[in-house]
């Protein structure tokens, strides 16, 4: 384990030798302390290592990460692991706004609650909120599976395309184009594996499926109404 | 008195009620959908047609033509990256997705753009290996869906544009069509096949200046601050966008006035919403000035450029370069009337065919279909390109040396006199023959 002491030795020395690691591992374990709410902390990593960052974070910790294990030992700013690609972002605490807004895959788990737009436009990653979620979350998501043990907020899944929504508490309401589904055999097994590696004890069962009427999938001026 | 002998009144055209007005309507109440096309403004706007340079004469000598050297080159991004843009000219291309345009023609802009020395730019939907192969100098538009955006990609540009806005539609977003989602599109933007892709109108994870400085931190510690980071906007509050523009932490502002093109969008729109691209740069340029960052952070200015004339104007006016869209489109052949029988056909004609969001271009350029693809072959289209650049820089060389300069980037507002009142009021530039211009002196 290498140590990191974000406040001495600056952002970009953080980021530029953590971003080093992709060409060759040196250390495949790195803690920094005294994040005190920076912004970009652990953003752009591209290697197989696995960073703890003692503290809360500013916007956008671990944006696009690849490959990269990401755990925050605090709460994170908005944007947390945005557009992030691939890799794995914990957070123990509560996230602000944009949480793993446009990331194509990873999986992010949020232990505390998200803020709203959590997963927007969201291309194929993976969100687990233990807790809550705002409002607009998962606006235009695109692919990708959100599941939150607690409630979400007004207009989820709003203008939503392939991305599939699981909530086991109350939906304040439904977004455009944004309806209850069926939970099969195949959505069950989805959940299981994600609340496993989110290491959530809430049980599949519990949870309702949300997904997109596709009504809204090619202009039709009668379902103007909608927007 | 013989009826017959009593003279009539002719029939009358109403100027409000045009016949294409009257058209829109019986369309509008047909179809119940507003008309959407792609292209600029096609009404007409003060432009730089309503300046003009006032040569040189016994106040100022001009060089030789021919003989003495008028230099064109222009670096951009020399405020934060370590290695910024050096272009040889002063005209870059501007951002078209592949989606909106096929393949070869991106390509095709890739080819000219670098046989002429500047850059060429991604669009929505990220970058495909055709353009990055292609252009030594390429930007990556980093937009509102971040469709096809990855770190990856990002790492491989030469700059980053972050559009806020385009002058065709400043506020708005963009909708890609189904008919022109094929497989390779909608893999590289993350939706099925043939479904109306929307174009997001604002970013999903910032909201205002504030937000867009940590925004540009996040892009620049991702690629070790090497590259410039430009901001795009649509010309709607220059002067203040402008200065939030630098004040988040901007190399290179882009400036996109109404003129300037889009994939697809509504008509009403792209004619109603924004400013002409005169009236954009001035203010622009003020901002900078007052800031202390005119030429420290450079201004790139996009909108109705076709000729030498337009570029030379423009750097008058106090840009540092220019961004040519639909006059690359057609150097490549859009709207080229030997396809005239075939724009008939689809209740168009040269010059006017403005349905790119159809997919149907006979000339290959905004389609996704195979057969319309293969009509344009990138390597002349690309030749045709980078002529088309070289004629601009010739021109704008001309008109500078005629104005006694030996660097196009020396070109300034006392080079120019207006036509019009308006232009002369948008331009700042006194009216022809006066030293006055509308608002100089408080009148």
């Amino acid at each position: 384990m290498q140590t990191y002491n974000l406040e001495a030795d600056g952002l970009r020395g953080l980021n530029s030798t953590l971003q080093a690691q992709s060409s060759a591992v040196t250390e495949d374990n790195w803690e920094v302390v005294n994040p005190k709410g920076s912004h970009a902390i652990a953003c752009g990593l591209n290697a197989p290592i696995n960073v703890t960052v003692n503290g809360s974070t500013g916007y956008y910790c671990a944006g696009m990460n690849q490959l990269a294990s990401v755990h925050v030992k605090g709460s994170v700013g908005p944007g947390v692991a945005e557009n992030m690609m691939s890799g794995k972002v914990i957070v123990e605490g509560d996230a602000s706004q944009y949480a793993g807004a446009t990331a194509h895959g990873g999986l992010l788990v949020i232990k505390g609650n998200a803020s709203s737009r959590c997963g927007i436009s969201m291309k194929g990653v993976d969100i687990v909120v233990h807790g809550n979620i705002g409002h607009m979350s998962a606006f235009m998501a695109q692919a990708g599976n959100l599941v939150v043990c607690g409630d979400a907020g007004d207009a989820l899944g709003d203008s939503l395309y392939e991305a599939q929504l699981f909530v086991r508490g109350s939906v304040k309401s439904l977004g455009a184009d944004c309806i209850e589904k069926d939970v099969r055999p195949e959505h069950i097994e989805i959940l299981k594996d994600l609340l496993a590696r989110a290491e959530c004890d809430a049980k599949p069962e519990e949870f309702k499926r949300y997904g997109s009427a596709r009504q809204l999938y090619n202009f039709d001026v009668d379902n103007a109404q909608a927007y | 008195m013989d009826n017959n002998n009593i003279p009539r009144t002719l029939p009358l055209q109403s100027a409000t009620f045009s016949n294409p007005i009257n058209a829109e309507i019986r369309r509008a109440a047909a179809t119940g959908i507003y008309d959407i096309r792609g292209g600029g403004a096609k009404r007409r706007v003060p432009h730089f047609d309503d300046l003009l340079f006032l040569g040189a004469s016994v106040s100022r000598y001009p060089l030789e033509g021919y003989r003495e050297k008028c230099d064109t080159k222009v670096v951009l991004g020399t405020r934060f990256a370590k290695k910024p843009i050096v272009l040889d000219i002063p005209i870059t291309i501007a951002g078209m997705s592949f989606g909106a345009l096929s393949g070869p023609a991106k390509e095709a802009l890739g080819r000219g753009a670098s046989a002429a020395g500047t850059s060429t730019t991604t669009g929505d939907g990220g970058m495909t290996a055709e353009e990055r192969t292609h252009s030594t100098q390429l930007v990556y538009q980093y937009l509102p869906s971040r469709y096809g955006m990855n770190p990856d990609d990002l790492r491989k540009a030469d700059a980053i544009e972050i559009v806020v806005g385009q002058g065709a539609k400043p506020g708005g977003g963009g909708m890609l069509l189904g008919q022109k989602i094929s497989d390779r599109v909608a893999e590289m933007r993350t939706l099925p096949k043939g479904i109306d892709q929307r174009s997001s109108c604002r970013h999903p994870d910032w909201t205002g200046p504030d937000d867009l400085e940590i925004k540009i931190l996040e892009l620049r510690e991702i690629t070790d601050w090497q590259v410039p980071i430009y901001i795009k906007i649509g010309g709607t509050r220059p002067y203040y966008d402008t200065a939030l523009a630098v004040k988040a932490g901007a190399d290179v502002v882009v400036l996109d006035g109404m003129q300037g093109g889009t994939a697809a969008t509504q008509d009403v729109f792209i004619e109603h919403v924004g400013l002409p691209t005169l009236a954009c740069i001035r203010p622009a340029v003020q901002a900078l000035q007052d800031l202390g960052m005119h030429r420290e952070v450079q201004l790139v200015i996009s909108g109705g450029i076709r000729t030498g004339a337009d570029v030379a104007k423009a750097l008058a006016l106090g840009a540092d370069a220019v961004s040519i869209g639909t006059a690359a489109m057609v150097a490549i052949g859009d709207n080229d009337p030997k396809w005239e029988e075939e724009y008939q056909k689809l209740g168009s004609t040269t010059g006017a065919y403005d349905d790119w969001h159809e997919g149907l271009d006979p000339a290959g350029i905004t389609t996704q279909t195979t057969e319309l693809q293969s009509r344009i072959d990138p390597i002349d289209a690309g030749r045709r390109l980078r002529n088309y650049l070289k004629v601009l820089t010739l021109e704008a060389q001309t008109i500078a040396r005629a104005c006694g300069h030996n660097n196009l980037h020396n070109l300034e507002p006392e080079d120019l006199c207006a036509l019009t009142m308006e232009a002369a009021a948008m331009a700042k530039i006194p009216l022809a023959g006066t030293d006055w211009y509308p608002g100089k002196g408080g009148c």
